[in-house]
């Protein structure tokens, strides 16, 4: 019976196996006992890539070492939050100090899974009062049930461009401001070739069009996703079935979903020459602030402007509001400098000089009450459209998620189906994206 | 009566074969043990475990399972397309990579050129092929639906039609055809001329003598071709990804949540999804549950072709 007797060998293997897999978890854990005011090297992994976007972190850091001559920063560029969470759940000695990421749906991920420091009992230690210094949208998108684990640095609004020239070939005077006036706009702005196809539509409402989100329109609603207890309330929220018979609405009237999407999918690449807005091929489009140097360095032949995007007829007084994001920055749960980190994190999120002069370097939203009101915020008329969506107190961001964005994608899929006229009961349909919603947040809860 | 034990010098022996089997066996065996065995036993480990790769993995029972193969609303797109393309693509390039190799194997003046103008695509990275396919279709910019537009014919919308969008795949595969092309070749060139003379002389015509003298001898290669190519597009991942990236036409954003498959999920495969459950969400229990899946049914497809090979195969093979 050699196989019998081969038997136990191989239990023996496969129990040290499992027993290796048992104790799988990050190995290293950093700490806050480091001296701040001792030299040290710290690593700070970011997202810029755009070669006058790492001039300006460069620009930022020789700021911070003319205070901080003691603390030298080696950054690292052009890393997603796929790398960096990669890294931080594999450790070793090459990991990040300080961790910035563009994506804020990602901070419930970083706070709840301890990834990202808290940095709550740094702010206390420094005498910071974040409810002083930051917008409060702002705090709410780096922070995760109670754990500030981020900060906001400088941050994104979205509003609307329009095609100035446009506006005065259609006889419209002013950018609308509710959605019947954007309808209403939109079909005005509207320009079709002999054979019935489009030239120009006065606003594409389908939502795979570049920054066309459902959550980014569906802020104007000012929507809330869960409750108190976590639960997704989508079905339970009447701005929903609005918002989507608003847009249900708008294609219907402009021509329908077939032909739009067809023409949308003549559309070149958002970041090239050939963005729809910058050919003419849209006269209104929801966009980030960023997009107006693009457009001013690109120039696209017709005069345009910035404005908010239009709200519901019934709530009109919320008129300003926008879509809010940003960059968040925190302090890495394995760094052994966490000290000396958070007087970077510090120095980059709070000292106001810093704030204005990074935002007015990469052309975003300052992300400190103290900076939006600096007046050495370098300002153009269309800029100020974002900085004043910013300070709106309507405004909103995305509540974070212990599973990052997958709630926003579950909304994007759902979206995609009801504009495609896939969902025939849309009371049942949101009844069954929330259940959708829920199943996904229990499954990432340990 | 007992039996008789083997004397211990005898035994001695055995075991120095046997330690001198496993010496030679070893560089395989580690490795197999180490990139095989081990993350095997792992994902099966962790297809019952909340894991989010930072703390340590607790005891969930079936909820991964159940949330697979339940709730998860973009398992069965992801496996569709994965079996669609197995069975879609892996069949055309069989055909078209064995056609082409037939093909260069009759051109009499100019062979060397036409075998490296066919096998030159191949060497293209994948992602940059994707790139020029997804440039060279795009229903406004490419030029090739302005050809089609020009001649009176149907332009589809390619990379961003959910219809069309595998069938894309399926074409930026066909012209990346040079490996099996050059398979296919070798093993065309390896038929034994006498055997088509011999076919020839009893009056076999072109389809006679393929399909009594050419298929029987390449058969071996064939199925060769097959269980390759189904286990390597059970993996399928960097073109479908990019292509589905690249015609969104959505930069990456700050705040963007990027979904793979669009349009619709036509091009989202099971691979795309545990990348993104695993490494994205951190949910390495559902996670390790899709590549369980994907190993079982790649398993079972592969189990079935050596089978049907035993039936393919003449007795000398």
């Amino acid at each position: 019976m050699p196989r019998l007797r081969q038997l136990p060998a191989l239990l023996a293997v496969a129990a040290l196996l499992l027993a290796g897999l048992a104790g799988c978890a990050n190995p290293r854990t950093g700490s806050a006992d480091d001296d701040p005011t001792r030299p040290v090297t710290l690593r700070l992994w970011h997202g810029w890539s755009d070669k006058r976007e790492v001039a300006a972190v460069d620009a930022a850091l020789a700021r911070f070492r003319k205070k901080y001559p003691h603390i030298r920063v080696r950054t690292t560029g052009n890393v997603g939050d796929a790398t960096v969470n990669q890294a931080l759940r594999a450790g070793g000695d090459d990991a990040p100090d300080v961790v910035a990421s563009f994506t804020t749906h990602n901070v419930g991920q970083y706070c709840s899974s301890g990834m990202w420091a808290d940095l709550d009992p740094f702010l206390r230690k420094s005498g910071i009062d974040k409810n002083a210094v930051f917008p409060r949208v702002l705090l709410d998108y780096s922070a995760y049930e109670g754990v500030q684990c981020a900060l906001p640095l400088l941050a994104d609004a979205y509003g609307m461009y329009y095609n100035k020239d446009a506006f005065e070939e259609a006889g419209i005077s002013r950018p609308p401001r509710t959605m019947s006036e954007f309808k209403d706009a939109a079909v005005r702005l509207t320009r079709r070739e002999r054979d019935g196809s489009y030239r120009r539509v006065g606003f594409m409402p389908n939502f795979r069009l570049y920054e066309n989100s459902p959550d980014r329109l569906f802020a104007q609603w000012g929507p809330r996703y869960f409750d108190a207890d976590g639960k997704a309330r989508l079905s339970r929220e009447s701005a929903a079935r609005e918002f989507f018979g608003v847009q249900r609405e708008l294609i219907d009237a402009l021509g329908g979903y077939g032909p739009l999407e067809r023409f949308r999918t003549t559309f070149g690449d958002e970041m090239s020459s050939q963005n729809a807005f910058l050919t003419g091929k849209l006269a209104m489009h929801l966009d980030g602030e960023w997009r107006g140097p693009m457009l001013a360095e690109a120039g696209p032949g017709f005069r345009w402007g910035t404005a908010p995007l239009p709200v519901p007829d019934d709530r009109a007084g919320t008129y300003g509001r926008g879509y809010l994001t940003g960059t968040v920055v925190g302090v890495a749960h394995s760094s052994r400098h966490q000290n000396a980190a958070w007087e970077l994190v510090k120095f980059l999120t709070t000292d106001t000089d810093q704030v204005v002069a990074f935002a007015n370097a990469l052309h975003n939203v300052p992300s400190t009450k103290a900076a939006l009101a600096s007046p050495a915020l370098d300002v153009d008329p269309a800029f100020r459209t974002f900085l004043d969506i910013a300070r709106d107190r309507h405004s909103v961001s995305m509540p974070p998620s212990v599973n990052g964005g997958m709630y926003i994608v579950a909304l994007q899929d759902f979206a995609y189906d009801v504009e495609a006229g896939r969902v025939r009961d849309l009371a049942a349909g949101l009844r069954r994206l929330d259940r959708q919603i829920d199943a996904d947040t229990l499954q990432s809860t340990g | 009566m007992a039996p008789l034990a083997p004397a211990p010098e005898l035994r001695r022996k055995h075991l120095r074969r046997r330690l001198r089997t496993l010496g030679f066996l070893s560089p395989w065996l580690v490795g197999f043990t180490v990139f095989f065995g081990y993350p095997l036993i792992a994902t099966v480990y962790f297809s019952f475990m909340h894991y989010n790769q930072i703390r340590p993995p607790t005891f969930v029972g079936l909820r991964n399972w159940t949330y697979v193969l339940g709730q998860m609303p973009l398992f069965g797109p992801a496996l569709w397309n994965t079996l669609w393309l197995v069975v879609v693509m892996v069949a055309l390039r069989v055909a078209f990579g064995l056609g082409i190799g037939l093909l260069v194997t009759k051109v009499k003046s100019g062979a060397g050129f036409f075998r490296t103008a066919f096998y030159l695509p191949y060497l293209a990275p994948p992602v940059a092929a994707t790139v020029a396919f997804v440039f060279l279709l795009n229903p406004g910019t490419g030029p090739v639906d302005g050809i089609l537009s020009r001649l009176g014919l149907p332009a589809p919308g390619w990379f961003n039609d959910p219809h069309w969008a595998k069938p894309s795949l399926v074409l930026l595969s066909l012209w990346g055809i040079g490996d099996l092309m050059v398979v296919f070749l070798a093993a065309l060139l390896d038929v034994p001329k006498e055997r088509y003379e011999a076919a020839e002389l009893d009056g076999a015509g072109a389809l006679a003598r393929f399909r009594y003298v050419t298929w029987p001898a390449i058969t071996p290669i064939v199925m060769f071709a097959v269980v390759t190519g189904v286990v390597q597009t059970m993996q399928y991942y960097t073109q479908a990804l990019v292509a589905g990236k690249l015609a969104s036409g959505v930069g990456v954003g700050p705040g963007t949540v990027v979904q793979p498959g669009y349009p619709d999920h036509s091009t989202l495969t099971v691979p795309q999804l545990v990348y993104s459950l695993g490494f994205q969400n951190f949910n390495t229990g559902a996670a390790c549950v899709l590549s369980l899946v994907l190993f079982v049914i790649a398993m079972a497809v592969t189990s079935l072709l050596m089978r049907r090979r035993a039936g393919l195969l003449s007795a000398e093979d």
